[in-house]
Formats: C-alpha cells, sequence, structure tokens
C-alpha cells in the first residue's frame, strides 16, 4: 500500500476508534495523529521502527477483522432463538495443521523487517561524538566526552515550578517536560549515548530521536542516534526509579553543526571559568548572592524558601546550619545515608558548595557569621 | 450419608472440604479484588487530571505497588486456587482433594501473609513503592524498611501456591475416577494440572529472588549490586523466569473456564479437544525461554535480542490455535447468551486484542519505543482483566447455580456484564493511545497533551468499579434469596460429571466413583 495512503487509513481506523464511545474525546475536539499513535521522530530508525510497527499494526488489524467477523458472523446467525440446530462436528486436523501453519508463515513475514530494524538499531559503530548519561535520583547528568579531555559536563533538572504542580498556578505548554538546562546535540552526527546511573536503574528515553535505553548503577550501556532535523525533543525516564520519578525529563536540543560547535566551545570556557573561580576568594555577599541563587535551585524543594523545612527538615535555626562548619560541610557533601538528603559533592561543583553553605548558615535569621571558600571545600573533599 | 459440616467457625478453620476450601478461597479472592481495586481508583483518581491532587508521589508509588500485588497474588490467583478445589474433585469424579489438611493449611496461610503486606502502610517509610516487580536495587538499598514484611508475605504466599499446586497435580493424577483417562478430563483440569506444574517450578524462583534481597538488605551481600560485584540485571533476570510463567499461570486456567462454558452455551462440543490440550501446553513451555522480551532495553546483546523476539513471537502460535478454536466451536452452535457466554463471548474479543498488542510488544525493536509505556498497561489489563477477570466472573455465573441451587438475576447480570465491558474499554482502549504517544507507566503526574486520554480513562475505571458491586450484590442476593433450581443440570447444554450431581451440590460427592461411559468423549 501506498505510504500516504496507509497513513490516512491508520488515522481513519485509529481515530474512529479512538471516538468510538467516548464522551469526552467529543468534547476535547481535535485529535491528531501524534496523540494516538507512535512517531516516526527525526531518525531514519524512528522511520524504520514506525513502518515496522504500523505493518504489524495492519496484519493484526487485518486478523482482527477476519476471526471477529466469523464470530459475530456465528452470533448473528447460530442463534438458538433463530432456531439453529447445532452441529456436532468437533475436530478436523486439517483445519488445525491449517491454522498453526498459516500464523507461522505471518509471524516470518514480521520476523524479517523486525530482524533488520533491530540490526539497524544495533549499529553503535562510527559514532562522531560520545555522551555520557547518567541518570540520578530524580535527574540526569550529561557528560561531552571530547577527545581533548576538556569535558563538559552539568546536570539537568525538571525546571516545572512547585506551583504549577500543586495547582497553584497555570501549567505551561510544556508543564513535567522542561528542563533548566538541555542537552545539545549536532543535527545529522551520529552521537552515541553511553548510558549508567548513580543510584538504581532509569531508562533514558526519547521518543522522537528512538533512544530508550536502561540507566544501571554500575554497568555502562550503549545507544546512538541520527537526528535528521532540528528541534526541540522531549522525553522522560522510564523506569520507575522511586518518588519522582515522574519528574525528571529529559530535553534534547538537535542545532546545526555550527551552533553546536559555538555552543561546546562557550560551554568549555565556562568550565574554565569555574576552575578559575575555584582559586578565588569571595566576599560574603558574593557568596551569598551565588548561594542564594544555588538554594532555590537544589534545595527549596525540600527545605523551603525560607529555610522552613518541608519534606526536608528545618534549615533555619537547624543544629546544623547553625552548628559547627565541619559538620555543616560533611552534610552537603555526603549527605544523610537513609534519607532523601543526597550527597551534593558530585552533584554542584566547590564554588556553589561552599557559596550555598554560606548562605544557609547567614540567610534565614541564621546570621552565623561564618563563610566557606572553595577551597575550603575542596580540602574537606581531599579529606 | 457422611455427615455433613461442622457447625459454627470451626468448621471454616477446622474444614478439609474441597467445596468449604473453595468457597473460601473465591470470597478472601474477592475481598482483596475489592481491596486492588480501591488502590486502582485512588490511583485514578490522582491521574484525572494533570497536577497533584489527591496524594502525595511517595504514596502513588505504594498505591501502584500493593495495587499490582494484591490483584496478581491476593485476587486473580487464589480466585482460580478456589475454582479448582470446587471443581476438580467434582469434574473427575472425586470425592475430595488428595491432601485435604494440607489444603486447610494452605488457605489459612494467605490471610495472614496479606494482612501482614496491607500493614506495611502504616509503618513508618510507608508500604512497598518499587511496583509489582521489585526491580533492585530501588527494592533493597533503596527500599522502605518495610521491605522485609513484604519479603516474608512473598515467602508465605508462594509457600500457600506451591502446596495449593502439588495437590493439584495429586489429585488429578491420583484420584480421577475408573475410565477417566487423561484425554478425557475437562480442559479446565487439563489446563489447572499444566498451571500446577507450571507453579511448581517457578514459585521456588521467586522465593530464591525475595531470599537474595533479604540477603542484600540485611546480611551485606551484594547479589544485586554492582558496587560489591552483582548486577542489577540479574535480579530482572530471575525475576522474569518467575514472572513470564506466572503470566500463564494466571491465564491458563481461564483458558480451561472458557473451554468449558463456550461449548455448554453453543450446546456444541469443543472444537479441537485435543489440539487444546497440545497447545496449552507448548504455552507452558514456551512460557519457560521468553522471560526477557520484558528487559529488551536493558542492553542486552543484539543475539540475545534476536532469540527472546523469535521465542515470543512463537507464542502467538499456540494462543491463535485457542483462539481459533473457540470461535470453530461456536460456529453452526445453537448459540444463547447468558451471562456466562457474555463474559466468555467478552474475554475472546478482549483478550484477542490483548493478544495483538503481545504480538506487537515482542517485536524487540518496536518494543524500544513501547517498553514501559502506557502501551504495557494497556496490554496486560487486557488480558489480565479482559482475560483471567472476565473469565473469572463467567465462572462464577456459571457454577454459582450448581454450588449453592439457587438461580442469579439473569437480567443484572447481563448489565454487570455490559457495564464492566464498556466501562473496561473506556479505561484501557486509550492507555494504547497515551503510551503510544510517549506517556511513561508508574508515573503519578503527567505532561498536558496526555489529559484528556487519561480524565476518560479515570471515568471508565470508576464505571468498572462501581459495577463489581453490582456483581458481589447479585451473589449475595443469590445466595440469600434466590430462585431455587432443582435441575441436577442446571444448563442445558453443559456438559461434565459436575452436572450430574445434585443441585445444589451436597456437602460430600462421588464418595463412590462414577462410571464413566467409555465411549463417551471428553466433556
Amino acid at each position: 500500500m501506498h505510504g500516504a495512503i496507509k497513513k490516512a487509513l491508520a488515522g481513519g481506523v485509529v481515530t474512529a476508534l479512538a471516538t468510538a464511545g467516548s464522551v469526552a474525546l467529543a468534547a476535547s475536539g481535535g485529535i491528531t495523529m501524534d496523540d494516538v499513535n507512535m512517531s516516526p521522530g527525526v531518525t531514519a530508525v524512528g522511520q524504520s521502527i514506525y513502518d515496522l510497527h504500523m505493518w504489524i499494526f495492519w496484519i493484526c488489524v487485518v486478523i482482527g477483522v477476519v476471526v471477529f467477523g466469523v464470530m459475530f458472523y456465528s452470533i448473528f446467525a447460530h442463534r438458538k432463538s433463530k432456531g439453529a440446530v447445532p452441529a456436532q462436528f468437533h475436530e478436523s486436523t486439517k483445519v488445525e495443521i491449517a491454522w498453526t501453519v498459516v500464523p507461522f508463515l505471518i509471524l516470518i513475514g514480521i520476523a524479517i523487517p523486525a530482524t533488520s530494524t533491530l540490526l539497524e538499531i544495533y549499529d553503535f559503530d562510527d559514532a562522531e561524538m560520545d555522551i555520557l548519561v547518567t541518570g540520578y535520583q530524580w535527574k540526569w547528568k550529561y557528560e561531552y566526552l571530547t577527545e581533548d579531555g576538556e569535558n563538559v559536563s552539568f546536570f539537568s533538572n525538571l525546571s516545572t515550578s512547585q506551583t504549577e504542580i500543586y495547582n497553584a498556578e497555570e501549567k505551561n505548554e510544556h508543564y513535567l517536560l522542561e528542563v533548566d538546562e538541555p542537552v545539545v546535540i549536532p543535527v545529522n552526527t551520529k552521537v552515541r549515548f553511553l548510558v549508567t546511573a548513580n543510584d538504581v536503574i532509569h531508562s533514558w528515553w526519547v521518543p522522537e530521536l528512538a533512544v530508550k535505553k536502561d540507566a544501571v548503577p554500575g554497568f555502562v550501556n550503549e545507544t546512538a542516534t541520527i537526528a535528521q532535523k532540528e528541534g526541540i525533543y522531549r522525553g522522560q525516564c522510564a523506569e520507575l526509579c522511586g518518588k519522582d520519578h515522574g519528574f525528571m525529563p529529559i530535553v534534547v536540543k538537535v542545532v546545526s553543526q555550527e551552533e553546536y560547535a559555538e555552543w561546546i566551545e562557550g560551554k568549555q570556557a565556562e568550565a574554565a571559568q569555574v576552575r578559575e573561580l575555584m582559586a578565588q576568594t569571595f566576599t560574603m555577599d558574593e557568596l551569598m548572592e551565588r548561594g542564594k541563587a544555588v538554594y532555590q535551585r537544589n534545595c527549596l524543594a525540600c527545605h523551603g524558601a525560607n529555610g522552613e523545612g518541608g519534606v526536608g527538615t528545618a534549615i533555619k535555626g537547624s543544629a546544623i546550619a547553625t552548628g559547627e562548619l565541619g559538620g555543616h560541610l560533611n552534610t552537603g557533601v555526603n549527605g544523610v545515608p537513609g534519607t532523601a538528603m543526597q550527597a551534593f559533592g558530585g552533584i554542584i561543583n566547590d564554588v556553589e558548595m561552599a557559596a550555598v553553605i554560606t548562605y544557609q548558615r547567614n540567610a534565614f535569621g541564621n546570621n552565623m557569621g561564618d563563610m566557606v571558600q572553595p577551597i575550603d571545600v575542596f580540602n574537606f573533599k581531599k579529606g | 450419608m457422611a455427615h455433613g459440616p461442622a457447625k459454627g467457625i470451626s468448621r471454616w478453620l477446622f474444614t478439609t472440604n474441597h467445596k468449604d476450601i473453595g468457597t473460601m478461597y473465591l470470597w478472601f479472592s474477592f475481598a482483596m479484588f475489592i481491596l486492588g481495586g480501591a488502590f486502582a481508583m485512588i490511583i485514578r483518581a490522582e491521574l484525572f487530571q494533570p497536577g497533584m491532587q489527591l496524594v502525595e508521589p511517595a504514596f502513588f508509588n505504594q498505591m501502584t505497588t500493593l495495587h499490582g500485588l494484591v490483584m496478581v497474588f491476593g485476587a486473580i490467583m487464589p480466585s482460580f486456587v478456589g475454582l479448582a478445589n470446587w471443581l476438580i474433585p467434582m469434574m473427575i469424579g472425586a470425592p475430595d482433594m488428595a491432601l485435604p489438611r494440607m489444603n486447610n493449611w494452605s488457605f489459612w496461610i494467605l490471610p495472614p501473609a496479606f494482612l501482614m503486606l496491607a500493614s506495611t502502610l502504616f509503618m513508618e517509610g510507608g508500604a512497598p513503592a518499587f511496583g509489582w516487580t521489585f526491580y533492585a536495587p530501588l527494592s533493597t538499598t533503596y527500599a522502605a524498611p518495610s521491605v522485609t514484611f513484604f519479603i516474608f508475605s512473598i515467602h508465605v504466599l508462594g509457600l500457600s501456591s506451591i502446596m495449593g499446586s502439588i495437590n493439584i497435580i495429586a489429585t488429578v493424577m491420583n484420584m480421577r475416577a475408573p475410565g477417566m483417562t487423561y484425554m478425557k478430563m475437562p480442559l479446565f483440569v487439563w489446563t489447572w494440572l499444566i498451571t500446577a506444574f507450571l507453579l511448581v517450578a517457578v514459585m521456588p524462583v521467586l522465593a530464591g529472588a525475595v531470599t537474595m534481597m533479604l540477603m542484600d538488605v540485611h546480611f551485606g551481600t551484594s547479589f544485586f549490586s554492582a558496587a560489591g560485584g552483582g548486577d542489577p540485571v540479574l535480579f530482572q533476570h530471575i525475576f522474569w523466569f518467575f514472572g513470564h510463567p506466572e503470566v500463564y499461570i494466571i491465564i491458563l486456567p481461564a483458558f480451561g473456564v472458557v473451554s468449558q462454558i463456550i461449548p455448554a452455551f453453543s450446546r456444541k462440543p469443543l472444537f479441537g479437544y485435543d489440539s487444546m490440550v497440545y497447545a496449552t501446553a507448548a504455552i507452558a513451555f514456551l512460557s519457560f525461554i521468553v522471560w526477557a522480551h520484558h528487559m529488551y532495553t536493558v542492553g542486552m546483546p543484539v543475539a540475545g535480542e534476536l532469540f527472546f523476539m523469535y521465542a515470543t513471537m512463537l507464542i502467538a502460535v499456540p494462543t491463535g490455535v485457542k483462539v481459533f478454536n473457540w470461535i470453530t466451536t461456536m460456529w453452526r452452535g445453537a448459540l444463547s447468551f447468558e451471562t456466562p457466554m457474555l463474559f466468555c463471548i467478552g474475554f475472546l474479543v478482549l483478550f484477542t486484542i490483548g493478544g495483538f498488542t503481545g504480538l506487537m510488544l515482542s517485536i524487540a525493536p518496536a518494543d524500544f519505543q513501547y517498553h514501559d509505556s502506557y502501551f504495557v498497561v494497556a496490554h496486560f489489563h487486557y488480558v489480565m482483566v479482559a482475560g483471567a477477570v472476565f473469565s473469572m466472573t463467567a465462572a462464577v455465573y456459571f457454577w454459582l447455580p450448581k454450588w449453592c441451587g439457587k438461580m442469579y438475576n439473569e437480567t443484572m447480570g447481563k448489565t454487570h456484564f455490559w457495564i464492566s465491558f464498556i466501562g473496561f474499554n473506556i479505561t484501557f482502549f486509550p492507555q494504547h493511545f497515551v503510551g503510544l504517544a510517549g506517556m511513561p507507566r508508574r508515573i503519578p503526574d503527567y505532561s498536558l497533551q496526555f489529559a484528556d486520554f487519561n480524565m476518560m480513562s479515570s471515568i471508565g475505571a470508576f464505571i468498572y468499579g462501581a459495577s463489581q458491586i453490582m456483581f458481589l450484590y447479585n451473589v449475595i442476593a443469590t445466595i440469600v434469596a434466590g430462585k431455587p433450581v432443582s435441575d441436577d443440570k442446571v444448563w442445558d447444554g453443559a456438559e461434565g460429571l459436575e452436572w450430574t450431581v445434585a443441585t445444589p451440590a451436597p456437602y460430600h460427592t462421588f464418595e463412590t466413583p462414577p462410571t464413566i461411559d467409555p465411549a463417551h468423549a471428553h466433556s
């Protein structure tokens, strides 16, 4: 069947099924194929998977029409109420052989394209660039592995606000599918993702890039994609990973090769700047300003906007934030095992750590008056 | 005539009678069905609209976990064991189960196990929140302390299942009436015999998996932790080596039920009895070599993917044979559409749809898009609910008159069917769409493009849930005040030894074995 006709038919059938018996749908109006069917996405592999999916779908539809057709004919015609007299036939080896062999042949017709698509997916060779993707409870970390060793790495957090999630504010268009820092890849480039996890199993899924790979702690999986169209593609963690499994989206920005080169250069410069910052000594005001930003990004969700606590304990007037500096650093860097308080030592850099500890000790009326410099954090980590 | 049942509570506590034990299993499983259903209602209520409204994400995960565990281990499995208890001795002309005291024990350890599982809801850190598949290390290193109680209750459930299956195997092998050869046994007995073998084979594997978890949690081993030389994926291999046969443990007895009921209301013998037996055995065999199709995305080598894909696709062949045989049984029969038949036709249509999506899911490359999405949720509810639960419901309507000697209200039964059928489809059909469009499973909140279908799904779930109250009412009303039936053969088309005993079935049946006409084909 011709591609366009096939698609139109698919649209027709699926939409008809969707509309059948659905009052809510009638009210909501416009349904597009993207709402009810798999997207072929923006990769050749995605297109192959989509074609395979539709091929099996149509085989199932045809078998369904025949099988249910026979059944409904029987229900209609062979009714006792219509005076049907039951036949007594109850076996036929020929028929049994026929309906064993025919399905088997149909399966071969599915297995052949399935095998070739699978081999296409499993081709990870000749990747032009590698990105290490690490799943954390509940965020993703991306590390661009460059040949010169100047790796760029950052965390990508959900950027939807708690007020939207708890219905205090209207939800925006990309509700739950938006992050503070998307992963950026160049168009028409074979990108290999090395996928792993830091704590529990996660799964990195971007439907339009036709990539889903489990992130298993202690093991590195590989997968690859070649995006053929620039744009922003959104996905989510697909493996239950704890409380906020539903709140760790993935956003991939596919840009032109030039734009990518510019971006990665910028990131490398940024990394160099952070290294420089590490060596600096900051004033209290500088630390407080940076610390506030870090706090809002990493701490606020659990500890509250004014350190009043929530899921986490209160920071305002807490024994840790108003106690000895070493203990406070320890909590920040190593977390509190067995609780939701993670070890932030590997998540935020030393400048951020220094700033946020200083902020916590001097904001919310804690007024300890002491401060932490990046070098202190560095030394603490060294032990 | 032997003595009747004891009086009062001791009748139920100490009974060794297969009918009493069957009754207790059935009521217990219905109670669990209501409990698991209540969890599902909480899930669907939270998913009614985007945003968090009713529960917190952590509690939502406890609900999805307990819903799955309670439905699989508390509702569906015990309900079919109850059916087996009631029917197998009566179908093969035996006076009781082969091991009646063990029968009592295998039932009575179930309620404490579920009490313990449910009590985790009130423990510090909450109930298990790692999904009914409890993947490590989420279920070990990162689990709430209640995981220990979860492990213990799984052990007890496994023990109960193993004892129940040994009993069924012993009964079928040793207690058949003279002349009741294997190839004359009703298909329900056949499917249960094969199911019992599956249970004996895989329940110890599950016990092994949870024991390894216990070791990891409390005794410092690292079976499932890479940091200590273990492997989280090992857990999945062990779990699904149990888990895949498990889904056939659930569905094979359902096949048996449908194979009894469709001929009865077609007034025509089951078509292709022999091939039905062989197909069941083939499915059981294949169920052991396909487990990793649940794990296509864990990073298996391509050769592994291909093996599990081809093996899984093969299951479509014997399953197809079964569906074709049922439809050919109906063909040129004299059909009537009492409630049990309606549920069986509902089963046939919806289970086949679940089979189609199963075939789609078996295709590894396509599964990279389907895996862990709502498409999977839709698929397995078509097989579990419209497959197992519908056939179980059909069985209750079909045999209830024989059990209690009273006829249920047919109009209410048919209404129950239609509301269930419509409610079920409104709930689960749209889940195919959101799954294909990219909605992951087990999330407490979702992005806006999934809102309409989720609302529809929730409305359907409330309808389906409410219709089960009607079922409960109908059953109780029948037992208390149903119209008495006196014919031994309650349904004119029903065949089999259970229809030759008095109605209601006396407390003891076949104290002397019945005579089986050697010329008479299987029922």
